[in-house]
């Protein structure tokens, strides 16, 4: 792959990633959250792919984005939807 | 004014956090990206293909690379490392999986109790969804076993496989709310790949080199790259693809509880 | 120091300070488990960043990948740290798991998920024994 491409890919992957996982932290509904959660798993699983490791992309897609997404969901139901102070917006 | 309060307190967990960050990031300068750091050990004119002595190797990357094909018959390199080269190691790790999923079954059982009273009415799944997963779940578990099957010649394998099974019962799972997989049929299928697992690293015990999970068989069969290339790691590598995918399933099956 | 080490490395570093913020600043328990699979995935990418080799293959040999199966040195990146992080994953989640039941036991004990009496200033014991 030439260098250029393979760092603006890696650049954009990046933002994204951390965009993602700042919207994460700062969500006041916890099964927004956990979606956008998985979301930080899948753009990671490519960056795995882009470091030439398909084995641990594959991991990383299948458990990050399915099965802790729907754990979480599955805690969440239990308990409360919304981070405290968060329910009247 | 709500917004501005929440900034202010998390202003010092910013400043840690990228302090942090910045302090960790000093110490990777020196770390270079993209350096063939593990041929350090390399002769000065070596050539792609040239035979080397790994007699006097003492990087596990590099002699792991030299002499995997003939030591494993794996085409997958990082199948090779974790079964063969490191299969003790993998064997703690299943074990921390099986620990886990038992902790979470039995801190379960202590929370229950006070659940009963609150029972919600469960909605059923919609028409599309229910005889839409019907459909697509033989295939994901096709592909599963297919993916652990040859987790020697293609990326993949054992906990990839399991754990694409296991996220094919939670389609299962999402479009029957009622129904699930029997509670004892998921630790019988558990139980007997673990101790397939152990059952397969004795049989290494009683083979040429007798150590615990030696793979002599590995090239007895047929070549790299071929499906009984590898000796013992398939085998393995089967019962790891069990064990994880049904472990995942009871793990995903105990969080949802009952119905709720 | 090249911008590809610069990219990767400030990325991910700033990933897992995303996370650290995360746990530092939140009080509530589902969102600190949340962060801490974001610290965990950061951990990951480092790990598998620091074996990576520029212009080498995946380590897969041997048929269609047209890499020799007898001479793999200098052709692939380094597979241990790949296998590592493969193993390192799928314990992430069983972990993740256990922790979520803690919480879940937590919520029925106190009825809240927030951390009121672990943060100083803000103790209030009426609501902390509801």
């Amino acid at each position: 792959m030439n260098e250029l491409v393979f760092i603006a890919l890696a650049t954009l992957m990046f933002i994204l990633m951390i965009a993602l996982a700042v919207m994460v932290i700062r969500s006041k509904d916890l099964i927004k959250a956990a979606i956008l959660l998985s979301g930080v798993s899948l753009i990671a699983s490519f960056v795995f792919v882009l470091l030439r490791a398909p084995d641990v992309a594959m991991a990383e897609a299948s458990i990050g984005s399915a099965l802790t997404a729907i754990i979480l969901v599955f805690a969440i139901k239990k308990t409360n939807r919304f981070e405290e102070g968060g329910e009247e917006k | 004014m709500m917004e501005r309060t929440t900034f202010h307190r998390s202003l010092p967990a910013i400043a840690l956090a990228l302090l942090f960050a910045a302090t960790l990031f000093v110490a990777f300068v020196e770390v270079d990206f993209g350096e063939p750091r593990i041929e350090e050990e390399l002769p000065v004119n070596y050539q792609p293909g040239e035979e080397i002595d790994t007699e006097n190797i003492t990087t596990p990357g590099l002699r792991y690379l030299a002499n995997s094909s003939e030591e494993t018959g794996s085409a997958n390199l990082v199948t090779a490392v974790v079964v063969n080269y490191r299969g003790f190691d993998t064997l703690g790790e299943v074990t921390i999986l099986f620990l886990a999923a038992t902790g979470v079954g039995a801190l379960l059982s202590f929370i229950k109790d006070d659940d009963e009273k609150k029972k919600k009415k469960i909605l059923p799944p919609s028409l599309i969804l229910n005889k839409g997963a019907r459909l697509v779940l033989p295939l994901i578990i096709l592909f599963g076993v297919y993916v652990f099957l040859h987790g020697h010649l293609s990326p993949g394998g054992g906990f990839q496989g399991g754990v694409i099974i296991a996220s094919g019962m939670l389609l299962f799972y999402i479009a029957e709310p009622t129904k699930g997989a029997s509670h004892k049929v998921i630790s019988i299928i558990e139980s007997t790949a673990g101790l397939a697992f152990i059952g397969l690293g004795i049989v290494g015990l009683m083979t040429a080199s007798k150590i615990f999970l030696a793979n002599d068989f590995a090239g007895d069969w047929g070549e790299v790259g071929m499906l009984v290339s590898a000796g013992l790691l398939p085998l393995i590598y089967i019962a790891i693809g069990f064990k994880v995918g049904s472990e995942m399933t009871g793990l995903v099956e105990k969080m949802r509880g009952d119905g709720s | 120091m090249n911008g590809l080490a610069l990219v990767f490395y400030g990325g991910i570093l700033l990933l897992i300070a995303v996370g650290i913020w995360g746990i530092l600043s939140r009080r509530n328990l589902i969102k600190v488990i949340m962060a801490i699979t974001i610290i965990a995935t950061g951990v990951n990418l480092l790990l598998v960043s620091v074996g990576y080799i520029s212009g080498r293959a995946a380590p897969i040999v041997g048929g269609d990948t047209g890499i020799d199966a007898s001479s793999t040195t200098g052709s692939v990146v380094d597979p241990i740290p790949q296998a590592l992080v493969l193993t390192a994953i799928v314990i992430g989640l069983a972990t993740t798991a256990l922790a979520l039941v803690a919480a879940v036991g937590y919520y029925r004990k106190t009825g809240s998920l927030e951390l009121k009496s672990w943060s100083y200033g803000l103790t209030n014991e009426k609501e902390v024994k509801k």
